[in-house]
C-alpha cells in the first residue's frame, strides 16, 4: 500500500494553471488574529496539503476558500482570494454559487437525515444539474462509485445515511460533494475519524479526483500529506512558514520550524 | 403554642448537631483522620433523629389527641341531650368550640357554655401534652443518638440512609396523590355509567346534553347525557387554535433560530415567552370583551350572522395563547440540529432557505411534532378562555361563528352551579376522565416522538 501511494505522489507536477490565488489574507475572530498575511497559490489538477500544529489556522484558511466563514458572525476576512482570477470576496459574488464551484468535506461526517440516495441527490437537485430521474440516478451512481462506496450501499439506497458506519458516512459525504460537480474540493481532515483501511480508500480516491479537480486537504498526519499531495504548505501560528513541492518540503525544508515539525520536535 | 414546639424542636436539633460534632472530635482527641465519619456527619445524624422524632410526635400526638377530645365532647353532648340528632349534635359541638376560642357561634345556651368550658380545658391539655411529648421525644432521640457517637460509629452511612428515606417518602407522597386522583376519577366514572345502566355509547355519541334535567326526580336520564356536542365543540376550538398557533409559532421559531441576529434574538425570545406568562383569565376576558365583539361586528359588516360568543373568537385567542409554547419548543429543537448539518448543506452551495426547508426542518420534525402535540393538549384542557368567550349552550354545530361549548366549560358549569355536588359529580368526573385520557394519550405520543428524536442525535 505504501509503495503504491508513494508512487502516486511521485507523479510529477507539470506546468499547471493557478486555480486559487490568495494575496495578503488576514482573518480575525473578533479580536483574535487567526490568519496573518497569507499568500499562497493553489494549482489546478493538484492535491495541496496544509499541515501544521493544532490551532495554527489551516482549517480557518481552508474555510476562507469557499467563504464558509461567512456563517460565523464574528469572523472577518481581509485580503484577496481569487478563483480563476475573480475575487471571491467581491460584492457581486454570491457565496451560494461560489460554494457550488468550491465544495467542502468536513472533518466529522455529517450526512443529512435522509436516505443515502437523497443525500447524494441533494446537490444536483438544488442546482438543477439534472434533467430527469434517469439522469439523477446516473449522477448518484457515478458519484457513489467514485467515492468507492457504491458496492456497499447499492442495495440499500433508500435506508438513512445516518445508519452507515463512520467511514462509510465520510465516503457518502465525499460522494455528496462530488455529485455537485465542483471545480475545487476542500477537505478538512477527512480521515481523522476513520480506520486505516477506510483512510487508504479515501487517499486513493483523493488521488483519482486530482484528474478532474483541484483538491486541498488539511491533515494532521504528515505521512498522509506526503502520500497524497504534490504541494504542501506548513502553517504555524497563523502564518505560512513554508510552501512548496511536497518532496522538497519533507526531504529538504528551508525553514528550521518546518524541519522541527516534520521531525516531530514540536506540535 | 404549636409554633413554640416547632421552634424548640429545631433549636434542640441544632444543639444536638453542635454537641454531636463536638463529641466526635473529643472522642479522638482531635485526630480527625481516625474518625470513621467526618465530625459534621455525627452531628447531622444526631440532629436529624431529634428533628424527625420531634416533628412526627408533634403531628401524630396532636391529631390523635384531637380525635379523642372530639369523642369525649360528643359523649358529653349525648349525655346532656340523648334525643339530639347527629347533625344537631355536630352543630352544638362546633358552636361550643367556637365559643371556647372566643369566636362567634350560631347560638349560645347553657349546654353550649358548659361544653365550651370543657372544650377549652381539654384543648389546653391537648396542646400542652403534645408540645411536651414532642419536645421530650426530640431530646430523647437526640441524647440516645449522641450516646452512640464514638470513633468507629458509621454516622455517614446512617445519616445518608436516613436522608434517602426522607426523599423516598416525598416521592411516594407525590405518586400516591396521582394514583388517588386517577382512581377517584375512575370510580366516579364507573358510578356514573352505572347510573345510566352502562349505556356508555349514549354518553359518547348522544347529542343532547342536559345532565341535570332529571335532578328533581333523583334520576339521571341516559338520553340527556350525550356529550357529543361538547366533544365537537372542544375539537373545533382546538382546530381553530392550532390553525392560528402552528404557523405563527413555527415561523417565529424559524426566524428566531436561523434568521434573527443575536441581538434581536436576545430580546425577542423573552418577549415571546412573556406571552406564556399571561394568566389565562386575562386571555379570557380579552377574548370576550375585545375579540368576540370585533369578529361579530366584522361578520355583520359583510352580511354574516355571528353569535356574540363564538367558537372563532375563543379559538383565535387560545391560538395566541399557545404560540409561545410551540415557538419556544420548536426553537429549542431547531437549535439542537447540529451546525455541522447546516455547514454540510451550505458547503454544497445550498441557500439558507433550501437548507432550512430540506435539511433543518426534516431533522427537527419529530421535536416540532411533539411541540404541536403538547400545544394540542394545552388547548384541549384550557378552561378560562372558553368559559368566557365560547358560550355555554351545548349545540351540535360545525359553524365556527356560532356559540359552542367545551368539555371543560361544562365541568365548570356542573361544579360551580348550586346543584348538590353528589348529583353533579357523576357527569363532571366522567367528562374529566375523558379529558384526562385524551391529554394523557397526546402527552405519551409526544414524549415517545421526542425520545426517538434524541436517539438519533446524541
Amino acid at each position: 500500500m505504501n509503495m503504491t501511494n508513494a508512487a502516486i505522489a511521485e507523479k510529477g507536477v507539470g506546468a499547471l494553471d493557478v486555480k486559487i490565488s490568495s494575496k495578503g489574507v488576514d482573518v480575525y475572530y473578533a479580536d483574535n488574529h487567526a490568519i496573518k498575511n497569507v499568500s499562497l497559490d493553489v494549482l489546478d489538477h493538484t492535491v495541496t496539503a496544509f499541515i501544521g500544529p493544532s490551532g495554527c489556522g489551516k482549517s480557518t484558511f481552508l474555510r476562507c476558500l469557499n467563504r464558509m466563514n461567512d456563517t460565523i458572525d464574528i469572523c472577518r476576512v481581509t485580503g484577496d482570494i481569487l478563483l480563476d482570477g475573480d475575487d471571491i470576496y467581491a460584492k457581486s459574488v454570491d457565496p451560494v454559487q461560489l460554494r457550488a464551484k468550491v465544495g467542502i468535506v468536513f472533518q466529522k461526517p455529517n450526512p443529512f437525515p435522509k436516505s443515502i440516495y437523497d443525500n447524494v441527490a441533494y446537490g444536483p437537485k438544488i442546482h438543477g444539474l439534472v434533467a430527469d430521474k434517469a439522469d439523477l440516478d446516473e449522477v448518484v451512481e457515478k458519484s457513489l462509485r467514485r467515492a468507492a462506496i457504491w458496492n456497499e450501499v447499492k442495495d440499500r439506497l433508500d435506508s438513512p445515511g445516518t445508519g452507515l458506519s463512520g467511514g462509510q458516512q465520510q465516503r457518502l459525504c465525499i460522494a455528496r460533494a462530488i455529485a455537485t460537480a465542483p471545480q475545487v474540493l476542500l477537505m478538512d481532515e477527512p480521515c481523522s475519524a476513520l480506520d486505516p483501511i477506510a483512510t487508504a480508500q479515501i487517499e486513493e480516491l483523493i488521488d483519482e479526483l486530482r484528474s478532474n479537480y483541484s483538491v486541498v486537504i488539511v491533515t494532521h498526519s504528515m505521512q498522509q500529506a506526503a502520500r497524497v499531495s504534490q504541494k504542501t504548505a506548513f502553517f504555524h501560528l497563523g502564518e505560512v512558514v513554508e510552501y512548496g513541492d511536497t518532496n522538497t518540503l519533507f526531504t529538504n525544508p528551508e525553514d528550521k520550524r518546518t524541519q522541527d515539525y516534520i521531525t516531530g520536535r514540536f506540535g | 403554642m404549636l409554633s413554640f414546639a416547632v421552634l424548640m424542636i429545631f433549636a434542640s436539633s441544632l444543639v444536638f448537631f453542635i454537641a454531636g460534632r463536638a463529641k466526635a472530635v473529643q472522642s479522638v482527641n482531635g485526630a480527625y483522620a481516625t474518625l470513621h465519619s467526618r465530625p459534621s456527619y455525627h452531628g447531622m445524624y444526631s440532629s436529624l433523629w431529634a428533628l424527625l422524632v420531634g416533628m412526627l410526635l408533634l403531628l401524630v400526638v396532636s391529631v390523635v389527641w384531637s380525635n379523642l377530645n372530639d369523642r369525649v365532647l360528643m359523649g358529653a353532648v349525648l349525655d346532656a341531650a340523648p334525643d339530639i340528632s347527629k347533625i344537631d349534635a355536630e352543630l352544638v359541638l362546633s358552636d361550643a368550640k367556637s365559643i371556647a376560642q372566643g369566636n362567634i357561634a350560631s347560638k349560645t345556651d347553657a349546654l353550649r357554655s358548659t361544653l365550651a368550658q370543657q372544650a377549652s380545658a381539654i384543648e389546653g391539655q391537648r396542646l400542652w401534652g403534645s408540645v411536651i411529648i414532642s419536645i421530650l421525644g426530640a431530646l430523647f432521640a437526640g441524647l440516645l443518638t449522641n450516646r452512640q457517637i464514638d470513633r468507629d460509629f458509621r454516622a455517614r452511612n446512617r445519616s445518608e440512609k436516613l436522608v434517602t428515606g426522607v426523599l423516598m417518602v416525598c416521592a411516594i407522597i407525590a405518586i400516591l396523590t396521582t394514583i388517588g386522583i386517577v382512581l377517584s376519577l375512575i370510580f366516579e366514572t364507573l358510578r356514573f355509567f352505572n347510573q345510566i345502566e352502562w349505556q356508555w355509547w349514549k354518553f359518547l355519541f348522544g347529542t343532547t346534553w342536559s345532565p341535570l334535567s332529571g335532578v328533581h326526580d333523583g334520576v339521571l336520564d341516559a338520553d340527556k347525557v350525550g356529550a357529543a356536542p361538547l366533544f365537537v365543540g372542544t375539537f373545533m376550538i382546538t382546530i381553530i387554535a392550532m390553525i392560528v398557533a402552528v404557523p405563527i409559532g413555527l415561523f417565529a421559531a424559524i426566524y428566531l433560530s436561523d434568521f434573527a441576529s443575536p441581538r434581536v434574538r436576545l430580546w425577542a425570545k423573552p418577549m415571546l415567552e412573556i406571552l406564556a406568562g399571561i394568566p389565562t383569565v386575562v386571555y379570557g376576558f380579552f377574548a370576550a370583551i375585545t375579540v368576540a365583539p370585533y369578529i361579530r361586528g366584522f361578520g355583520e359588516s359583510i352580511g354574516l350572522s355571528v353569535a356574540s360568543e363564538s367558537a372563532l373568537a375563543a379559538g383565535v385567542v387560545m391560538g395566541i395563547m399557545i404560540i409561545p409554547f410551540i415557538s419556544s419548543l420548536s426553537d429549542d429543537v431547531i437549535n439542537a440540529v447540529p451546525q455541522s448539518l447546516r455547514d454540510g448543506s451550505y458547503g454544497l452551495g445550498a441557500t439558507k432557505a433550501e437548507t432550512i426547508r430540506q435539511v433543518v426542518l426534516p431533522a427537527a420534525l419529530p421535536g416540532i411534532v411533539s411541540a404541536i402535540l403538547l400545544g394540542v393538549s394545552r388547548a384541549v384542557g384550557e378552561t378560562m378562555i372558553v368559559v368566557m368567550a365560547a358560550g355555554q349552550g351545548a349545540n351540535l354545530t360545525a359553524n365556527p361563528l356560532e356559540a359552542v361549548t367545551t368539555v371543560t366549560v361544562q365541568i365548570v358549569m356542573l361544579i360551580t352551579g348550586d346543584t348538590e355536588a353528589s348529583t353533579a359529580a357523576g357527569p363532571a368526573f366522567t367528562l374529566g376522565f375523558t379529558l384526562f385520557c385524551v391529554t394523557l394519550g397526546l402527552n405519551v405520543i409526544a414524549l415517545k416522538v421526542v425520545r426517538k428524536y434524541r436517539e438519533q442525535y446524541d
